[in-house]
């Protein structure tokens, strides 16, 4: 397949400035971002009822294009997607027509022929879903779950309404992303959001070998040792350690990152008493974060999930009627 | 043209809600002057159950021509529908399609033994068969005004006549 890169314009946004796709959270306006988090508290409330379910996305074909294995990601699309009453289709293409030769757009084509209202898609090529974005009709919604090293703007959106639950107001937190800066699509995405909504201290910790060139440029301030910078935190944001991203040898070992980086109970008492904990998931326990953390009582990893099938409703229904 | 008192209408509308109470009624007041109206009525009727609201936003039958609606409010339902008897309550009755998305909704809560509705103005011209057993006053107005209720800080009531947007109501 080609290289597809990421585009320099942003179009995200329709010729009335409304929300067209959702493919990073980077120049997103901050009352976008807010209405986004604003609809998903009325989401929050549809998923604790009965009938977990409401008829605005009725008739409508959504396509899980996953061109990259994810099991969690794509499932939460799927109950989101159907707790809109859409209808859903999962294509997991890295073991069908990809393998066949088809291009990706091709493949987009193929499946809008088959009258698709919106495309949720995952590609390890940063810029594929701005790629099909641009290439479709305009009455077709491409949401980016997470595109190579790029974006992956529901995660960022669905941690930053997990903060807000929990802490109110962004502008006066101190916020610190701890972990593989320079493999995390997830971690580029909280960097945009936070800052649009007005944080005024974004924290990243990690060694120089996980940390991208320049990226004291994003606005955020650069720690290597989790002692200065955990120091009066009021959220963590821990990384997954990519392991199947780590295309060279960066870490002497996993237990050298634990040692290190990984977060314990002993660390996490450097931040303020009351600082929460956040981890996109899958965990790597003992490797990033340890048991007694991920299962403590400042963990709010268990309701980020929750969270996300509010937020990920909220999105497909906002571009839907857009 | 003279608009008659929201609180006199609301006054009314008391009196005969107060008539047909059960120890299972239910009071549900639509976003958002629904809601006002709704909270004045649990209070004056001090009903056990506690006060419901509802946004229909994601019930409503335009959405494939207008979006989503940008300032949604969580719907509170926080008492147990299956077998009560709600009393929904708006401001203003008039094509019934909010009404029918409320009813939608609620159904998604559970079953209700029965559903009334209160509305403080019908001003007619349904278009789908929909009927309060509760108003306030009848009113005929012309169909490109749009009736609204308002609210000031002191928490009193009052009708205001507005040109129609056409994406309202």
């Amino acid at each position: 397949m080609t290289d597809v890169g990421i585009m320099s314009n942003n179009p995200q946004l329709n010729k009335n400035g409304l929300l067209q796709h959702l493919l990073t959270t980077e120049g997103l306006p901050a009352p976008i971002l807010l209405n986004i988090l604003d609809t998903a508290e009325s989401f929050v409330g549809v998923t604790e009822r009965d009938v977990k379910k409401v008829p605005l996305l009725r008739g409508k074909s959504i396509f899980n294009l996953f061109f990259e294995p994810s099991t969690r990601t794509r499932t939460t699309f799927e109950i989101a997607a159907k707790r809109l009453s859409a209808d859903v289709v999962n294509l997991n293409i890295a073991v069908s027509s990809q393998s066949k030769g088809e291009t990706l757009l091709d493949t987009v084509d193929n499946l809008s022929a088959m009258h698709a209202d919106m495309f949720v898609v995952r590609h390890s090529q940063s810029g594929a879903a701005h790629l099909i974005a641009r290439h479709m009709r305009p009455e077709i919604h491409v949401i980016n779950a997470g595109d190579g090293r790029h974006a992956h703007p529901t995660q960022a959106l669905l941690d930053v309404f997990t903060i807000r639950r929990y802490k109110s107001d962004f502008r006066n937190l101190r916020v610190a992303i701890v972990g593989d800066i320079l493999h995390s699509r997830v971690a580029r995405s909280q960097i945009h959001a936070l800052t649009t909504l007005g944080v005024p201290e974004v924290r990243v910790i990690a060694p120089k070998t996980l940390l991208p060139t320049k990226v004291e440029r994003l606005g955020v301030h650069v720690y290597h040792e989790m002692t200065q910078g955990l120091k009066d935190v009021d959220v963590l944001m821990m990384l997954r350690l990519q392991n199947e991203r780590m295309l060279s040898a960066r870490l002497p070992s996993t237990e050298e990152y634990f040692k290190y980086y990984g977060l314990t109970q002993e660390k996490l008492a450097l931040a303020k008493h009351d600082a929460i904990v956040l981890h996109p998931g899958p965990m790597n326990r003992g490797v990033e974060i340890d048991s007694a953390v991920a299962d403590g009582k400042q963990s709010v990893i268990l309701p980020q999930v929750t969270f996300g099938i509010a937020v990920r409703m909220a999105v497909m229904s906002i571009l839907a009627g857009n | 043209m003279q608009l008659p008192d929201a609180e006199q209408l609301l006054a009314n509308l008391i009196a005969q809600v107060r008539d047909d109470l059960a120890s299972s009624t239910a009071i549900v007041g639509i976003h958002t002057g629904g809601v006002w109206l709704a909270e004045r009525l649990h209070q004056d009727l001090g009903l056990s159950l506690p006060l419901g609201t509802l946004d229909v936003s994601f019930y409503r039958d335009d959405f494939g021509q207008i979006g989503l609606h940008p300032q949604i409010r969580p719907s509170d339902i926080p008492f147990k529908v299956e077998g009560s008897h709600i009393i929904l309550v708006d401001d203003v009755l008039y094509t019934g399609r909010t009404i029918r998305a409320a009813i939608n909704e609620l159904f998604d809560y559970g079953r209700p033994a029965s559903i009334r509705l209160a509305a403080l103005v019908d001003r007619g011209d349904r278009e789908l068969p929909i009927a309060a057993q509760y108003v306030g006053k009848v009113l005929d107005l012309p169909s490109d005004k749009m009736l609204a209720l308002e609210k000031n800080v002191e928490g009193k009531l009052s009708l205001s006549l507005y040109d129609r947007r056409r994406d309202n109501e």
